[in-house]
């Protein structure tokens, strides 16, 4: 049954061709938006907090604040409306989710940055 | 159950179901049986493990043993030892799916019957939250109600899901792909009526 599914994810899903990046990193994330019949591309800018599952439900979120007010968006990892992925810093973080960012703010909401 | 994206990108979320191939074993008509149905079977099954009345129903449609045997009605005639399998199907069209749910033991009356409970713990509340209140009257009827929802055995029961659309069909492994959730556990036998 499992190898079904398998099955089924790697015959039906275009997987995208995306740069490594882990939770802590800060990326922009270009997506794809259709209004009406006009197509453009947004760019959100944040830090990655978690990537969860697998095949089409795999999914990454990303955090940033704006204006003031923490803004999450979780996005399918291969999800036909992504166009492109670039990794601005890699953060240096000691666990796979974020979620403790949610309760800091300002200085305190720093990554240290990964240096190779 | 896994999801796939459509055309317009957009996740749908649908169940991988192993639909076919099945094998008539056998037809039942009118002037014998009384009615017109036809008996198809699907899953093999290891020879030591099938009766022998079994392997000799099997061997008259010239197919192996198989392990489910069930007994559908068709607009159009079926010869013994046909193959039935997903041409049936079409991509977009909407299918009724039929399946043992999973058995959740005994479960009280919030669980088995969405009784609401008593939603206040407090106000003369002691260990009442999920209590089913009054079962009816006291002197008339001096009897509860045939049918009243009480707790006990929940789950295990034939459920149809009706009008579930079928996402996409993969004939070179007979994987029929339905929109959301199927009733049973993982690896369960389904019916899938038209």
């Amino acid at each position: 049954m499992e190898n079904l599914i398998q099955y089924v994810q790697d015959t039906l899903i275009n997987k995208n061709e995306l740069p490594a990046f882990k939770s802590g990193d800060t990326i922009v994330v270009s997506y794809k938006i259709v209004e009406g019949n006009k197509e453009r591309v947004q760019n959100f800018q944040g830090v990655v907090i978690q990537r969860r599952g697998e095949g089409a439900t795999e999914t990454f979120t990303v955090r940033k604040i704006s204006n003031g007010v923490g803004v999450e968006r979780i996005f399918p990892v291969n999800s036909p409306f992504i166009t492109g992925i670039s990794i601005v810093k890699k953060g240096k973080v000691r666990r796979a989710r974020l979620f403790y960012l949610r309760e800091l703010q300002g200085k305190a909401a720093r990554i240290k940055e990964k240096r190779s | 159950m896994t999801g796939i994206f459509n055309a317009e990108g957009k996740n749908i979320v649908c169940t991988v179901i192993e639909a076919g191939p099945c094998v008539v074993t056998q037809v039942k008509t009118k002037e014998k049986e009384g009615y017109d149905a036809v008996q198809l079977a699907f899953d093999d099954a290891k020879e030591k493990n099938t009766s022998s009345q079994m392997k000799g129903h099997f061997k008259k449609a010239g197919t192996t043993p198989k392990r489910k045997v069930v007994e559908f009605q068709f607009e159009d005639s079926k010869n013994l030892g046909d193959v039935i399998s997903l041409d049936l199907f079409e991509e977009g069209e909407y299918v009724d799916v039929v399946g043992t749910s999973k058995g959740k033991g005994f479960q009280g009356v919030v669980k088995r019957h969405g009784f609401r409970g008593v939603g206040d713990a407090t106000h003369g509340q002691h260990n009442r939250m999920r209590a089913p209140g009054s079962l009816g009257a006291s002197s008339w009827p001096s009897r509860v109600f045939k049918g009243m929802r009480m707790a006990g055995r929940t789950g295990g029961s034939r459920v149809k899901i009706q009008n579930l659309e079928v996402v996409k069909i993969l004939p070179e492994k007979n994987l029929l792909l339905v929109k959301g959730a199927v009733p049973g556990p993982k690896g369960g036998y389904l019916i899938i009526e038209k």
